[in-house]
């Protein structure tokens, strides 16, 4: 599970010594993120956003627990408890906004560790199963996301679970008793409200699980690194304790820096207005968009405006939206590059900083703008880009691509020399 | 050997199956049966509870609604809109041809023999579920004079038909019958 070198554990004392013999929880935590689990020497800090991430689900777990202490999930009150909280618990103001906050950060946090992997072919073999494991967590992180949206019962959040659940209705033949089933209803009402506080408060601990296998996958070959180089030999690491827990830990204090910079001083910048006027099944908002961290997706579902074939528009944007993110499942099968970092591949590099980026970025921004032109349009390029770029040029640019030399090892690429690649100039190291 | 054999024996048929191989499918499929079964309580409570379910209907006074305009009521905690067409509404309506619409209907299969001008739909976008606008007083009514759902840019003509957009089908009409000239009950 680790390298020849790692530290092995050694039990401080007695009773530390009975533990590991009975249960050898600290042995495990030593290994994983301690000075045990050795680490490529020459990581950036878009390393540091796994960390973050499990910090923004701890974050989330503790200020959600609160909540839920306080808050009422029945359509009649649900509304009101959350403005008790915000009026009357103490401190309520602040655990609601960390909350809400907290969330936007956490997908910050993780689009930034999802990018990281882009650039620098995360997903490449042997961390294929992390890559889909990480796919499977940011998938139920929007399912909890978007449930969680719906519980302070705000126009937002009403007009949210319609449309969301609307989805489903698209599917042919079973759609609509779906959606029906999904609601409990014929419109989101309290049997919708309540099994949606009850699927908010455990998936959270599902994704807690998943993560658990990610980083089980991640200690199997280990972390990656910036030159995608694999690591060689013991010069090439260092163990994770000190070294990437003080890298984390001063990542962690620029982070809370900001993090408690939207909390205090602009704590509904990322919010809508809207959803602090209580649910009305009668008026929809005239602008309506979900929370930010769904944007990019959302533009894809309302850029199809037009039957495609026989397949009508409305399934076609359904489709569509869900195959943005399942898209990434194939993505260690579709980039078939043998060379991982970015840095080394001087095409798809073009394509990454010019081409998904500026993509991403559209649809990010068509996403929150009215469904009017120029917007419409918009979307409709950046979403074929966007689906052009996964399925078509990333293949291509694997197959023509001639890549620029790589180092011969993280040690040479981090001192500009490595002795073992003198001493070990033999056939055997090709 | 002979041991073996005398305890085997007994338990063999002519195919060299043996009778615990009957108990163990027997078994395990009573348990998968069993488990199965449990399922079902397991999914169906997310279906509509009775009360939700229990059929309301709805009467409605339409007495007031002068030609041009429209009103908001509501159906199984839904919007329904009811519009007294105007004649020059209905004209565009009719003068649509029907086999150019992505949801072909005409206004007469619309509404009901003689009460021509009275649009009874759902005020649900057939899209993803949102409230068009366009019934009530200084709503935008689309580029075709009906409805419009700002939600995704769907437009409905004065047949309530959809036109351009995302939305796949006419906004849906439910089932109603007029109690007499001015009530109209919905369900």
């Amino acid at each position: 599970m680790s390298f020849a070198w790692a530290n092995e554990y050694k039990p401080s004392n007695g009773l530390m010594q009975w533990l590991d013999e009975k249960l050898p929880l600290p042995r495990f935590v030593y290994n994983a993120v301690g000075a045990g689990y050795p680490v490529p020497r020459n990581l950036n800090y878009m390393w540091n956003f796994g960390v973050l991430a499990g910090f923004c689900l701890v974050l989330q777990i503790v200020t959600g627990v609160i909540l839920a202490m306080h808050y009422a999930p029945n359509a009649l009150v649900a509304f009101d408890s959350t403005e008790h909280i915000m009026r009357d618990v103490n401190w309520g103001w602040m655990l609601r906004y960390a909350h809400a906050n907290g969330a936007s950060a956490f997908f910050v946090v993780v689009y930034l560790h999802i990018f990281r992997g882009f650039f620098y072919s995360s997903y490449k073999a042997p961390r294929e199963m992390i890559w889909l494991l990480g796919v499977v967590i940011f998938l139920l992180m929007m399912a909890t996301a978007f449930m969680g949206y719906v519980l302070p019962w705000g126009q937002m959040s009403f007009w949210g679970a319609k449309v969301i659940t609307g989805l489903f209705g698209a599917i042919p033949v079973v759609g609509e008793p779906l959606q029906v089933w999904l609601l409990g209803g014929f419109a989101p009402d309290n049997a919708a409200l309540n099994r949606f506080f009850s699927l908010h408060f455990l998936l959270p601990f599902v994704i807690a699980g998943v993560i658990i296998l990610h980083i089980w996958a991640l200690h199997i070959p280990g972390s990656s690194n910036p030159t995608g180089v694999e690591v060689k030999q013991e010069s090439d690491t260092v163990p994770f304790h000190p070294y990437y827990t003080a890298k984390d830990g001063f990542g962690l204090g620029v982070f809370l820096l900001i993090y408690c910079a939207v909390l205090f001083f602009a704590p509904n910048a990322l919010g809508h207005p809207d959803n602090y006027i209580p649910a009305n099944p009668l008026s929809t908002p005239a602008h309506i968009v979900p929370e930010w961290y769904f944007w990019p997706f959302y533009a894809i579902l309302r850029a199809f405006t037009y039957d495609f074939f026989f397949i009508p528009a409305k399934l076609m944007g359904v489709l569509a939206m869900f195959g943005a993110i399942l898209v990434w499942f194939f993505l260690p099968w579709l980039d078939t590059s043998p060379v991982r970092s970015g840095h080394y591949r001087p095409l798809f590099r073009k394509f990454f900083w010019f081409g998904l980026i500026p993509a991403m970025a559209v649809l990010f921004y068509c996403g929150g703008a009215p469904a009017q032109e120029p917007y419409v349009m918009l979307s409709q390029l950046a979403s074929l880009y966007y689906f052009a770029h996964f399925l078509i040029i990333l293949p291509i640019v694997s197959s023509i691509e001639k890549p620029e030399p790589l180092p011969f090892s993280i040690t040479e690429a981090v001192l500009g020399k490595d002795e073992s690649a003198v001493l070990n100039a033999n056939p055997a190291a090709a | 050997m002979a041991d073996q054999a005398s305890i085997n024996t007994p338990d063999m048929t002519g195919e060299g199956v043996r009778r615990r191989d009957f108990i163990n499918i027997a078994a395990v499929s009573f348990a998968g049966v069993g488990g199965l079964a449990v399922l079902v309580p397991l999914v169906s409570q997310m279906a509509p509870s009775a009360d939700v379910l229990a059929q309301s209907s709805t009467e409605i006074d339409i007495s007031a609604i002068q030609p041009g305009q429209a009103i908001k009521a509501v159906f199984r905690k839904q919007p329904v809109f009811i519009r007294n067409l105007t004649p020059e509404e209905i004209a565009s309506a009719e003068k649509v041809d029907v086999a150019s619409l992505r949801d072909p209907q005409t206004l007469e299969e619309r509404t009901k023999a003689g009460k021509t001008n009275w649009l009874i739909t759902m005020g649900v976008c057939t899209h993803l579920g949102c409230v068009p606008l366009g019934a009530g007083e200084g709503e935008v009514k689309g580029e075709f004079g009906g409805y419009f759902c700002p939600c995704h840019g769907s437009h409905y003509d004065t047949a309530a038909r959809i036109r351009k957009g995302p939305a796949p089908k006419n906004l849906e009409v439910p089932e109603y019958a007029f109690i007499s000239d001015t009530v109209v009950k919905i369900g």
